[in-house]
């Protein structure tokens, strides 16, 4: 941008969130730093080694299998979440006190604790008194969470499509409302069918509202640690263990504080490169849709 | 193609009782088969709800629209195969120029062929054939709004194409362009034409017709030359020509036609005791003329404008009306605080009382 | 206030958004900064006001140099084309805000002094958001005024204003304008609207300021193909020639009397305003004749676009003429009244006398 007088005055007040954020943010994350070179025997013996837990890290199976687990669950995440969320903010009312109520309706399992959510699934997925896991056992079907993987898989996912489909819908639910109603009125004029009128005038136009929900989702999705700790504590066995659950295993559980240290570090920098390439490809879309659409 | 007939009124409330309940108060008007007609006012005065009525987008709370006969009130606007053209330019961002263009045409079924060869003819119509393989989002905004029109120009069956003040985003210098455009392709396809807007330049260039509206109300039907020189309303007087109508108090009795003080002209026929009236005269005929002379008025200069091509003068009477006049840059030209007489009744002088047209 | 800018360029990362150039504003005068969209007036009204600092340059105010200062130490008002008013505050306190901050006494009086100019008393004690656009644009109009600041800074500010409202608030912002003190910048894009403010024109294209001087000069004498082109509303008529011995051989085989004794090249543009084509002959009139192309009747004065040897014209006439497409027609041209530019673009030749209307 052009350059601005600049007035120096305002650094002044943001001085006292900086030395906050100093103290809370970035002296773990050096803390972390410093663990992952040093093999910790004890707390008073300390051996630095360099890159060695990074390297051993890298190799060690049942890491690798954590990774492929979380990717394969963000994938389907949002596999599942955002054609979902699309169809839901399609379904929610415009305007009136009926959108108000349904907005409300629909936000209300984004306000529930983390671990509740998952306290509320393990109940509700449970053979003896949960409402699903008893219909399911009526019907004929052999469920068990905790002792078939695949069930304890769907599970998971079901529990974060309840929980974080909302979101996707009221951001695309938002996007929906900015396009002018001329889109519509000239696409009725024109003769489209509905599924049209879908293709060519609203995925489009939410294509922007749809990268924000693509890159929360995601993100989120490789973090989760609470919910599925919950609902199934990563079992069975390790099947519903995702990244976080063995990092923390391996930090809290064993006291192996180098190599969970080591991987801490390489978990943040693959997020923080995912977050990169999502919000650089956003920022081109974002300035091209906005010299697509402003006038001379 | 049709004939578009209208008998209606519009309120927003259930039981209107006065004036202004009604966003259209009740008129009727039939717009002819291929003819080109404007709807000209002020934002407010109810030309895009009366749009919007004509294509189906509002139903008329009491009254009818009828195309060729048919009483189409009810039906959509794609029903009543009508195309319309929006503020601002509406394309499929993810097509090509030729795929928007197609797009009605596939919508109804029509021979690829058949499309194609439409396409072509329109796209040669609005000068954009070199452009019909690239994506319309990256083009410029009066690009945009061709695509806008040529979608709705190129199914043959239209019955009417409306224009809701396309040329808004439009660049001041293509406006020319894109006017002129309209204007042979209305010669070109002699289709029913309907637009609205408040700029009088666009209205009178391109319609046949101009229906000025203000306030809910008709309150002139007419050609561009009817508009200027007999507005049957002192609104019309005002709202066509730049500047507007001249409008000064005046007074007839038995003797004639008086303004501040100043017996004009004789009384006649039709301009006999009719009490305070309203004298219009448009600035292009007030002339400038020697003290004393008939018709004419004194008045103090008090603005002396160069425009170019004609100077601008204005001026204050005694009773504090205010007169404009052009004229010529060859005339000699009074300067600021001159006193002149203005003459301001002539064959093109209209007389309105209770803001109608009475002579 | 005297506003000089020396120097001034502006860029935006590598684009040019203004080439170098100099403006000493006529103080306590209207300066209109006439130009298409894009060409560069709204970036050098930031510039004036402060909002930004130019890339190169200097911006002077009474001699003191002030580029760089803040727009807040700027005494400086500005309206803008989008209504922009204080929201939640009443029509009374969105004019009185900048009395108050300058702690003056008399807010009432001057307040309802300025409501009563501006035609916007019976709205005092309503938000802008309730009224109308063009009464929302007084308001700000009104705040801007209350400042009182010995530099006002307008742009485009009737623009989203109903064509005729547009008409009207001119008239009495030309009426404002002469009773006060500021010195007065005024941005449009449309060349009679320069002509009807009047006071003094500087011309910009593509990011250049091409001319400046008294409005009615830049339009009687325009120094370039340029300036001509973006300062003529019909556009002018610009017809290809090659100079011969007294005048100016054009396509179609007509000539035009014309003296270009200072002639360098053999390429010479001759410029025909529309208002200068007629039709009736006067004496000393080149005929040209040629078929009505298209007539526009725009309230007072008809466009007619004429196919003729020469090329393409149009031509401006006043009152309502009706014309048929095709018709036979002859428009009459007094070669005196022609303007004549050079290869290089530049003014050779303006009509001495006023370009006649008919």
């Amino acid at each position: 941008m052009t350059q601005k007088p600049v007035n120096q005055k305002a650094w002044w007040l943001i001085l006292p969130v900086v030395l906050c954020v100093a103290f809370s943010a970035v002296l773990p994350l050096m803390t972390v730093v410093n663990y992952s070179v040093q093999d910790i025997i004890s707390p008073e013996r300390r051996v630095f080694v360099g890159t060695e837990w990074f390297k051993s890290v890298m190799r060690d199976d049942d890491l690798q299998g954590a990774l492929l687990r979380q990717i394969t669950f963000s994938l389907s995440v949002l596999l599942v979440e955002i054609p979902l969320g699309i169809a839901l903010a399609l379904a929610m009312p415009a305007a009136g006190w009926r959108s108000s109520l349904v907005l409300v309706l629909v936000a209300i399992s984004l306000l529930i604790p983390w671990n509740v959510v998952g306290t509320i699934w393990q109940i509700f997925g449970r053979t003896d008194i949960g409402l699903m896991g008893a219909a399911l056992t009526q019907l004929g079907f052999d469920y068990s969470y905790t002792g078939n993987a695949t069930h304890a898989w769907l599970t998971v996912l079901l529990m974060d499509v309840w929980h974080w489909t909302p979101l996707v819908a009221l951001l695309c639910f938002a996007g929906l409302r900015a396009i002018p109603d001329a889109y519509y009125q000239a696409a009725s004029i024109d003769g489209a069918s509905k599924l049209a009128v879908f293709r060519y005038i609203q995925l489009p136009k939410l294509r922007g509202v749809l990268m924000i929900a693509v890159l929360l989702r995601f993100m989120d999705s490789f973090m989760i640690y609470t919910e599925p700790f919950v609902l199934t504590g990563g079992g069975p066995g390790n099947a519903t263990t995702f990244l976080s659950q063995y990092l923390t295993q391996k930090a809290v559980g064993q006291f192996d504080l180098g190599p969970a240290a080591a991987f801490s570090l390489i978990y943040f920098l693959i997020i923080l490169l995912l977050c990169f390439i999502l919000y650089n490809w956003m920022q081109r879309v974002g300035t091209a849709d906005k010299t697509e659409a402003g006038h001379g | 193609m049709a004939r578009i007939e209208l008998d209606l009124a519009h309120a927003y409330k259930a039981n209107p009782q006065r004036d202004e309940d009604y966003a259209l108060l009740p008129l009727k008007m039939s717009f002819a088969d291929g003819g080109a007609y404007a709807l000209l006012g002020p934002s407010g005065c109810g030309k895009t709800t009366l749009l919007n009525i004509v294509s189906g987008l509002v139903k008329p709370s009491h009254g009818s629209v009828k195309y060729d006969g048919v009483d189409v009130t009810a039906r959509t606007p794609q029903q009543r195969n009508i195309a319309q053209v929006f503020q601002f330019p509406v394309i499929y961002d993810t097509m090509t120029v030729a795929e928007n263009l197609a797009f009605p045409l596939r919508n109804r079924g029509v021979a690829a062929d058949k499309i194609k060869q439409r396409v072509g003819k329109i796209a040669e119509m609005l000068e954009m054939s070199g452009q019909l393989n690239t994506r319309a989002a990256g083009l410029t905004a009066d690009a945009k709004q061709k695509i806008s029109l040529g979608r709705g120009l190129v199914r043959e069956d239209v019955s009417a194409v409306l224009f809701d003040e396309p040329l808004t985003v439009i660049d001041p210098h293509l406006k020319w362009q894109l006017r002129r455009k309209l204007k042979q392709i209305h010669n070109e396809l002699k289709l029913t034409l309907i637009y609205v807007t408040h700029d009088q330049v666009e209205a009178l260039t391109f319609a046949e017709q101009v229906v000025v509206m203000t306030r809910g109300r008709a309150v002139q039907i007419g050609s561009a030359s009817d508009l200027f020189e007999r507005p049957a309303h002192t609104f019309v007087g005002h709202f066509i020509g730049s500047p507007g109508m001249n409008f000064l108090n005046a007074q007839i009795d038995a003797a004639g036609v008086t303004v501040a003080g100043q017996l004009l002209m004789g009384a006649t026929q039709n301009l006999r005791d009719k009490g305070s009236v309203t004298l219009g005269v448009r600035p292009e005929y007030v002339t400038l003329a020697h003290a004393d002379a008939a018709g004419a008025i004194p008045a103090t200069v008090t603005q002396a404008q160069d425009i170019g091509t004609y100077w601008l003068l204005t001026a204050t009477t005694a009773e504090g009306g205010t007169i404009k006049a052009r004229l010529g840059t060859e005339q000699v030209i009074p300067k600021v605080g001159d006193p002149v007489w203005m003459s301001v009744v002539g064959s093109h002088t209209c007389f309105y009382k209770n803001e109608t047209l009475i002579a | 206030m005297e506003l000089r800018l020396e120097g001034i360029e502006q860029r935006v990362g590598a684009s040019v958004h203004l080439h170098p150039l100099d403006l000493n504003l006529v103080p306590q005068a209207v300066t209109v900064l006439l130009g298409a969209t894009q060409a560069g007036k709204t970036t050098l009204m930031r510039l004036m006001a402060g909002l930004d600092k130019p890339f190169k340059g200097h911006v002077k105010v009474d001699g003191v140099d002030v580029t760089g200062v803040a727009v807040r130490e700027r005494n400086v008002a500005m309206v803008y084309q989008q209504f922009i008013n204080y929201p939640s505050m009443t029509v009374f306190d969105n004019i009185a805000s900048p009395l108050k901050l300058r702690k003056e006494k008399n807010v009432d009086t001057r307040v309802n002094e300025l409501a009563a100019k501006l035609h916007i008393e019976p709205f005092l004690k309503r938000l802008p958001a309730e009224l109308s656009g063009g009464q929302q644009q007084r308001v700000a109009l009104a705040r801007a005024l209350a400042k009182n600041a010995p530099l006002m800074l307008l742009d485009e500010p009737l623009v989203n204003l109903d064509y005729k409202l547009r008409e009207e608030l001119r008239d009495e912002l030309s009426q404002l304008f002469s009773s006060g003190q500021s010195t007065v910048v005024y941005a449009t894009t449309e060349p009679t609207e320069a002509l009807l403010l009047g006071g003094y024109t500087a011309v910009l294209d593509k990011g250049e300021l091409l001319q400046y001087g008294p409005t009615a000069e830049v339009f009687r004498r325009p120094q370039s193909i340029r300036v001509a082109r973006a300062f003529s509303d019909p556009p002018m008529n610009l017809i290809e020639g090659s100079a011969q011995e007294n005048g100016v051989l054009l396509p179609g085989g007509n000539s035009f009397a014309m003296n270009l004794s200072t002639l360098t090249s053999n390429n010479v543009t001759v410029g025909i305003r529309a208002g200068a084509l007629r039709v009736h002959r006067h004496d000393g009139d080149v005929a040209l004749p040629g078929q009505v192309e298209l007539a526009e009747i725009a309230g007072s004065d008809t466009f007619v676009h004429v196919h003729t040897a020469i090329g393409e014209l149009v031509a401006q006439l006043t009152g309502v003429h009706v014309f048929s497409l095709g018709e036979a027609i002859t428009l009459y041209l007094n070669p005196a009244h022609a303007y004549a530019f050079g290869a290089d673009g530049k003014l050779l030749i303006a009509p001495s006398t006023s370009v006649g209307s008919n």
